[in-house]
This record gives C-alpha cells, sequence and structure tokens, in this order.
C-alpha cells in the first residue's frame, strides 16, 4: 500500500510538472514555428534562441493587474479560468507513456493509474471543459465574451459526438475500453492502418475540441475581439491560455495512443517514442494554424454535422461489418 | 470505515446539491449546483464498484446535457428570478403534491430494499463495468432498449419538424 501511494505520487508529480513545461514551451514552439513559416524571426531576445521567453512571459503575466470587469459576477469569473484549467490537466491521468520498467526492484507501469474505463474517462473529463468558456462568457457581462460562449457550447457539443464515434471503430479492433490494453493491442500494426477514416475524424474533431486554427470561432479575434477570454487578464488570462496547450498536449497523446500505437516502435525506448509521437502531432497542430484561414460559423456546424457525424457512423458500420464477418 | 466515510461525503454533497439547486434563484447558479450533484452521485456509482455508469454519468449528463441547459439559460438570459417563480397558483401546489407522492415512492422502495451491509457497497451485486451493461441490454433487457431507441427517434423527427419553419 505505501509502495503504491509512493510510486503513485511520484509518477503524479513528474507528469503534472511535465505537462505544464510542455504547456509553457509549447507557446514558445508555437511562436517559432510560425515566424519560420511566414518568413520571420519569432522571439530571439531572451536568452538563447529565446528559450526564457515562457518564463519571461509567465513573470509579466503574474505582475499584470488582474482586473474584475464591473457588474461581472465575481464568483463565477474567478471560477471559470480553473474549471477551464484543472480538467486539462487532469486527463492525462490514464494515458500510457511508456512500458512497466524495473525501478529498484518494483515493477512501476508508466501510466498513472489504469482504469478499465480509460477512453471514456478521458473523453468526459475533456468534455467538461468547456464549462470554463461557457462560465467565463457569462460571468464576464460583456457582449462579445458571450457570443464566444455561445459559439463554444454549440461547437463542442457538436463535435464531441463525432469525436466519441470515431473512437469506436478502434473499441471493437482492441476490444478494451482501457488505454494500456489498446496500446498493448498495436504490437504488430497501428490502428490508423486499419483506421484510417477513424483517424482523420479524431484529428479534425480534436482541433475542433481544444479550439484551435481552423476551429478557432469561440476566440475569432478579428470578429470577437478574443471571445469568451476578452475580459480577463493576469493569471486568469494566463490559466484560460494553458488550458488550451495542455488540451493541445492531451489530445495528441490521445491520438498518438489510439492511432499510433502509443509507446511502441523500434530501436528507441518506449518513452521516447511515445514523445516523438506526440510532438509530431503538436507539429501538425502549429503548422495547422499557420496555414488554413479561419471557418465560417456556419460552415463549422454544416461541416460537424452533415459530413463528419455521418462519416464516424458509416466508420463504425464497416468496422463492425469486417470484424464480425472475420469472427 | 474509508468506503463509508466516502460514501457520506459523496451524499452530502449531493443532497445540499440538489437542496441549492431548488433553493438558489440565479437559474445559472442552479445549473452547477445540479452539475456537482451528478459528480456526487457519478462518485457513488464507482463506490458501488460500477465505473461504467458512473463515468457515463459524467459524460452524458454533465458533459453533454447539462452544457446545452447552460446554453439554453444563458441564451434566454433568464433575469434572476420574475421569469421563474411568476407560475401558477395551482401548479404549485399540483407540483407539491406530485413532488411528495414521489418522494413516498422512493423512500418506500429503498426503505423495502435496504439490505445488511456497509453504507456505499451491495452484497453480491455483479460489477457494473461495460462488458455487463453491454451484455444486458442486448440480451435481457434488448426490448426495453429498442423501445427508447424509437422513442428517442421520434422525438429528433419532432425536433426537426418544429424546429423547420418553412415546412409546407
Amino acid at each position: 500500500m505505501a509502495a503504491f501511494l509512493i510510486t503513485a505520487f511520484i509518477k503524479i508529480f513528474i507528469v503534472f510538472n511535465l505537462i505544464l513545461l510542455t504547456a509553457a514551451y509549447l507557446t514558445w514552439l508555437e511562436r517559432k514555428l510560425i515566424a519560420r513559416l511566414q518568413v520571420r524571426l519569432g522571439p530571439n531576445r531572451v536568452g538563447p534562441f529565446g528559450l526564457l521567453q515562457p518564463i519571461a512571459d509567465a513573470i509579466k503575466l503574474f505582475c499584470k493587474e488582474d482586473i474584475l470587469p464591473a457588474r461581472a459576477n465575481r464568483f463565477v469569473y474567478t471560477l471559470a479560468p480553473m474549471v477551464s484549467l484543472i480538467p486539462a490537466v487532469v486527463a492525462f491521468a490514464v494515458i500510457p507513456f511508456g512500458d512497466s520498467v524495473q525501478v529498484l526492484g518494483y515493477k512501476v507501469d508508466l501510466v498513472i493509474t489504469d482504469v478499465n474505463i480509460g477512453v471514456l474517462y478521458v473523453l468526459a473529463i475533456t468534455s467538461l471543459g468547456v464549462y470554463g468558456l461557457v462560465l467565463a462568457g457569462w460571468a464576464s457581462n460583456s457582449k462579445y465574451a458571450l457570443l464566444g460562449a455561445l459559439r463554444a457550447s454549440a461547437q463542442m457539443i457538436s463535435y464531441e459526438l463525432s469525436l466519441g464515434l470515431s473512437v469506436i471503430g478502434v473499441l471493437i479492433l482492441a476490444g478494451s475500453l482501457s488505454l494500456v490494453d489498446i496500446v498493448r493491442a498495436q504490437e504488430r500494426v497501428w490502428f490508423i492502418l486499419l483506421q484510417p477514416l477513424g483517424f482523420l475524424i479524431f484529428l479534425t474533431c480534436g482541433v475542433a475540441e481544444t479550439n484551435r486554427a481552423p476551429f478557432d470561432l469561440p476566440e475569432a479575434e478579428t470578429e470577437l475581439v478574443a471571445g469568451f477570454h476578452v475580459e480577463y487578464s493576469s493569471m486568469k488570462f494566463a490559466m484560460f491560455f494553458m488550458a488550451e496547450y495542455v488540451n493541445m498536449v492531451t489530445v495528441s497523446a490521445m491520438a498518438a495512443t489510439l492511432f499510433l500505437g502509443g509507446w511502441h516502435g523500434p530501436l528507441l525506448p518506449p518513452v521516447a517514442w511515445f514523445m516523438l509521437k506526440v510532438f509530431a502531432f503538436l507539429f501538425l497542430f502549429i503548422w495547422m494554424r499557420a496555414t488554413l484561414p479561419r471557418l465560417r460559423y456556419d460552415q463549422l456546424m454544416r461541416f460537424g454535422w452533415k459530413v463528419l457525424l455521418p462519416l464516424a457512423l458509416l466508420n463504425i458500420l464497416v468496422t463492425g461489418l469486417v470484424v464480425g464477418l472475420q469472427a | 470505515m474509508f468506503t463509508a466515510f466516502v460514501f457520506y461525503l459523496f451524499a452530502a454533497v449531493a443532497l445540499a446539491g440538489a437542496l441549492f439547486v431548488v433553493l438558489q434563484r440565479n437559474p445559472v447558479y442552479s445549473a452547477l449546483a445540479l452539475i456537482l450533484t451528478l459528480f456526487a452521485v457519478s462518485g457513488l456509482f464507482f463506490l458501488l464498484n460500477t465505473p461504467f455508469i458512473g463515468i457515463l454519468q459524467i459524460l452524458v449528463y454533465a458533459g453533454a446535457i447539462m452544457v446545452l441547459y447552460l446554453f439554453v439559460i444563458m441564451l434566454l438570459n433568464l433575469s434572476r428570478e420574475e421569469s421563474i417563480l411568476r407560475a401558477h397558483r395551482l401548479q404549485r401546489v399540483v407540483g407539491t403534491l406530485l413532488g411528495g407522492l414521489l418522494l413516498v415512492v422512493v423512500a418506500a422502495v429503498a426503505i423495502r430494499q435496504a439490505g445488511p451491509g456497509a453504507p456505499g457497497s451491495v452484497p453480491g451485486a455483479a460489477p457494473g463495468t461495460a462488458e455487463a451493461v453491454g451484455r444486458a441490454l442486448f440480451s435481457d433487457f434488448l426490448f426495453p432498449f429498442e423501445m427508447a431507441s424509437i422513442l428517442l427517434l421520434a422525438a429528433i423527427v419532432g425536433a426537426i419538424v418544429m424546429a423547420k419553419e418553412d415546412l409546407r
């Protein structure tokens, strides 16, 4: 019991800090990469290659004035950034980031906890993140923020459905809801080869769920100034910002786990493979933002309900038929 | 011991949240309290060794349905109390009566079913895993399951017909 608790605490400590660090340096990576894609230099003043820029940003945000708009709902206004950030971090608890290893004679699984409903857990927890956006928009008592919040809830509800359905093909093939089992089931062949359509739907919905370009309607700066977080400043704003980047990491990790074989890979150690795959998806996220223009709101809704949802259902039907005929 | 403590904690949170839903006049606060209650109920399901049902509670109710509730509340911009509390008097009387009746039924079932065992555990219950629930749905409860799906389909068709204005 004691050994279990200690290893659990150590794993949580390491994973928690790594996620926050990754999120912080993701902002640096994003600025650098977008700058390169737009033939600019990007941040290069603070530290070598601008590597200390995230730390400078953090200090700046800490020192900024924390503004509470007049006639805003103080309680909900303070609650919203927390509701946004906490699910983003907690969702990582069931994602396996490596094979089990021997440490000081103990067998340690490189996952915080392996539950037999892992996939559902991640879907359920990430679906709570939208409350942060919705509550922020409502509590700010500002029209732009409220419009952003309404867009966020409509968008999340629409794309969550296809996101959940796109995973079912993988579940049929793996025969388990546990992410550890799903990774083990991909020992010989990655599910991206068996579920190409499911993968594309998952990726599209994943981008929409994280509110990233080209699906960043809730914060569309050209129409809504900054959308749901327009009134926020200082650390409350930073928490929304961090939640977005942590969500990117979570979606990337889920995509790698469900479709790219998780930590499986030749030569390199499992943890390195996992990080490599997550990084590849993060790169894709940033690349898309630099390349694609934002969708119009009605296009976004039509695409979600009339294209992605039927395709996801078709994917389940075909996968079920093939698996059923083989059995 | 630990199980009992967790049970009473979740039960207290669920009850407090449910009370807050009814007593609070600001509809947004009511919705938030309802989400809290759903979380506590989900915790109780986990305690009963039925993780699948527990997580569905969060995934379906807290994650999807309550988002729509909040969406509607914010869209209508219900101001404080007026639109809600201006209910008809007869409505209040009937509501109280029916609510009391429901309470009596639930209490009767709960008292009759209360068996041995510590709070927060059901001795000899099958684990509520995804496999067990799926098997039950597609064998013993196939007919009610299909009936529910037809009911939902009818509701979807009805919603489309009502939302589509230029349907001649």
